[in-house]
């Protein structure tokens, strides 16, 4: 049985550490994830700007990186979402329209795999930390991934889950939104920040990394010294040590 | 008339929006109403214990009479007419008005007194009556300010959510001609003795129409301020201004949309007045109309049924929330949105409404597509996706941004090779040397300004995922544990269950 890594270009790029924790957290329950190395990004930033085309080159490129994998496990839900998108992308080409389909039936958002998949909601992890939580758009609405997350930090012990005020609310990413709207988006983060300061949480934790690359940067540039991780680097920080 | 020239505040959503940015009683205003609004809601939903399957069955009414609109407008109009209402279509804007004023000379109207009507806002009606020497009054309390104010409604429900007490007590204050305290009970006192005066010397009734019945001919409004009763029993003529989507089939179905609309808008279980008239006063009637007009506008909505994309617009019921759920609207109110509607629902129908693309302004953009319109919306319209639809549809008919379109022709060509993407990547790791200092990037310039007024940028790190993956897989692969049976038993299950065609679900349509 196959599992692939769908690393996403973000976590590629700019945060490697995300996929290694992913890969070593699955590969102690003997899940070893492959990386088919021909994919790169999902297309989100063409398809949802109206570029079609371009986004369909894309999708191409990730249902080919996926065609023989039974499991395809990426951490985030906003990447998995758009995968969910494909069978619309390809509804006028009935061949890629059946592997859209198949790969839209395979692929997991990371929580998802580990949890409704593999059954595992306790990782015997220890994180003694105040820790809030932002539920990212994508993966809660698009995906309904609500309670995974949550049974998974649950689990975790010494971690005290503060509940973030208006957690539902978008951090303000958005893609290329944040560069277009910039101002708009500037006010939504600015919001989102001020909600976390609330919190007084050491960490925010989440499932996307564009996400809280947004909410992360806007915290650094506000100066506010909160760590930002995904939840895979937080569970493999806490497994590390016990 | 200032109403066809470009929308106040600028020609782009994004100048618009810099006005709202900066305007923080506005903002302060509409984040506390749409907040109060959004958290009545959700308490209205959690008492009434089924809300998911309401939400459901509201969708599929309004599924049902669009995909058969034209029988249930025929049965509506038949009816109505057999009540004794005169019935008028209307194909545009300018049709509408050319028939409400042809009633109005027809009737030596002098006044017309108006309760709440979107689509009245949509024809610019007002000034239309003002330009035949007609005083239109809005009896709405939030519409009366906003006509004082000379401006257009911000938000479907609430059209003057943008201004706060004290400014309302202002705009009051003049129109009284004495100094009015900012206190709501002395603000709507006020109002309630000059609008009662005007309810008795007007010649002419006008109201929206939150739903008309098709299997009786009938119109129903709702309403929290008895303003649409007094319209609707005291001038002799009634006019109707209705969307011709308005439609339901039977008064057991507005049971259902009574009970997800006024807890939609504003978490109440009902209005404090809901009215369903059928045809002009009767001989036996104590009160009504003599003479009764129903106009139903088509003004672009038919060119949304039979599009697969956007057919389900049409089943909007205008509670207003998804503009309470937006992040987006609470920032920049509704007058940013530049149209009649605003929000979510204005971002989509705006432009939906409007054949002409290259008309069609960026506010399909202002959107981070949350999709919390989405999950608050009680039809369950996917404006998520339409908003995407648009996005397409602007590109395909060649009115994209050009330099965003040779951008992405570059997305599309360094993400359809890993080698170029990888390429690219190694390329930034070296240039970034130059700018990166402690790990990110502060630079505001090009394409960095925007992100980088708000947030600092992270530097990317020494070696990609990819560039890492042969030291970690030779680790992993050496150190693997031994795969429990009840995991590979999972695993199995899992794709077994894909191949019943179980899949795993997801929360999307």
């Amino acid at each position: 049985m196959k599992a692939s890594l769908f690393i996403t270009c973000i976590s590629d790029a700019m945060y490697p550490r995300v996929g290694e924790a992913m890969v070593r957290l699955l590969a102690r329950y003997g899940v070893a994830l492959e990386f088919p190395k021909v994919q790169t990004c999902c297309g989100q930033p063409a398809f949802n700007s109206g570029y079609w085309n371009e986004a369909r080159a894309s999708a191409k490129t990730i249902i080919e990186s996926f065609e023989d994998s039974d499991f395809v496990i990426a951490p985030s839900g906003s990447c998995t979402g758009m995968i969910h998108h494909y069978p619309k992308l390809f509804e006028n080409d009935p061949v890629m329209l059946e592997k859209a389909k198949a790969l839209q039936g395979k692929s997991y958002e990371f929580t998802q795999f580990l949890v409704n998949v593999l059954g595992i909601t306790d990782l015997g992890a220890t994180f003694p930390h105040k820790v809030t939580y932002h539920p990212s758009c994508h993966g809660t609405r698009l995906l309904g991934v609500k309670d995974e997350p949550l049974a998974l930090m649950n689990n975790v012990r010494g971690l005290e889950l503060v509940p973030l005020p208006h957690a539902e609310d978008c951090c303000g990413f958005g893609g290329t939104f944040a560069v277009k709207m910039s101002d708009i988006s500037g006010a939504m983060v600015n919001e989102k920040s001020d909600h976390v300061k609330e919190t007084e949480a050491e960490v925010l934790v989440g499932l996307d990394m564009a996400c809280l690359m947004n909410i992360g940067g806007n915290l650094r540039y506000r100066n506010e010294p909160v760590r930002v991780m995904h939840l895979a680097e937080l569970l493999y920080e806490g497994v590390k040590g016990a | 008339m200032s109403h066809a020239t470009a929308p106040k505040g600028g020609a782009t959503v994004k100048e618009r929006a810099e006005l709202a940015l900066n305007n923080e009683f506005l903002r302060k205003a509409v984040k506390f109403t749409t907040e109060r609004l959004k958290n009545g809601k959700l308490k209205a939903m959690e008492e009434h214990g089924n809300w998911e399957e309401w939400r459901e069955r509201g969708r599929q009414i309004r599924l049902h009479t669009i995909a058969h609109l034209d029988y249930y407008l025929n049965q509506f109009v038949e009816n109505a007419r057999a009540n004794g209402v005169h019935v008028h279509f209307a194909d545009d804007a300018k049709d509408a008005v050319a028939i409400s004023l042809a009633i109005a000379e027809r009737k030596s109207a002098k006044s017309v007194v108006k309760s709440k009507s979107m689509v009245s806002e949509e024809l610019h009606l007002n000034h239309a009556l003002e330009s035949i020497g007609v005083e239109a009054i809005e009896t709405d309390l939030g519409e009366y300010i906003i006509q004082l104010a000379g401006e257009a409604p911000s938000h479907i429900i609430i059209p003057a959510i943008h201004k706060n007490r004290y400014q309302i007590a202002e705009l009051l204050s003049e129109d009284a001609g004495e100094k009015l305290e900012a206190d709501t009970k002395v603000l709507a006192g006020y109002v309630r003795r000059r609008l009662r005066a005007k309810f008795l010397e007007a010649d002419i009734g006008m109201t929206g129409c939150n739903f008309a019945i098709a299997e009786t001919g009938s119109m129903v409004l709702f309403e929290n301020e008895g303003n649409a009763r007094m319209v609707t029993t005291l001038p002799k003529t009634q006019i109707t201004l209705m969307g011709m989507e308005r439609i339901i089939p039977s008064w057991s179905d507005l049971e259902v949309m009574a009970t997800l609309l006024p807890r939609s808008a504003t978490g109440q279980k009902l209005t404090m007045y809901m009215s369903g008239i059928t045809g002009p006063r009767r001989t036996e009637d104590a009160d009504g109309p003599d003479e009764m007009h129903i106009i139903i506008v088509d003004n672009g909505r038919s060119l949304q049924l039979g599009d697969p994309e956007f057919q389900e617009l049409l089943n909007c019921i205008r509670c207003g929330a998804c503009l309470n759920a937006c992040p987006v609207y609470r920032h920049i109110g509704g007058h940013a949105y530049g149209g009649t509607y605003s929000g979510p629902i204005g971002a989509v129908l705006t432009p939906s409404l409007q054949k002409n693309v290259a008309e069609w302004d960026d506010i399909a953009n202002a959107s981070s597509l949350c999709g919390a319109c989405y999950e608050a919306c009680p039809v369950k319209i996917p404006l998520h996706d339409m908003l995407v639809y648009l996005r397409r549809r602007k590109v395909e008919a060649g009115h994209g941004n050009k330099a965003e379109g040779a951008g992405m022709k570059g997305f599309a060509a360094l993400m359809s090779r890993s080698g170029r993407f990888n390429t690219v990547v190694k390329l930034g790791q070296i240039g970034q040397k130059f700018v990166a200092r402690d790990g990110g990037i502060r630079l505001k310039v090009g394409p960095l300004k925007g992100w980088n007024t708000y947030r600092v940028l992270p530097a990317l790190p020494k070696k990609s995922f990819r560039e890492q993956w042969g030291t970690l897989e030779a680790e992993i692969r050496a150190g693997l544990n031994t795969m429990s049976p009840d995991i590979k038993q999972r695993m199995e299950q899992a794709v077994q269950n894909r191949a019943k065609g179980g899949g795993h679900g997801h929360g999307h349509h």
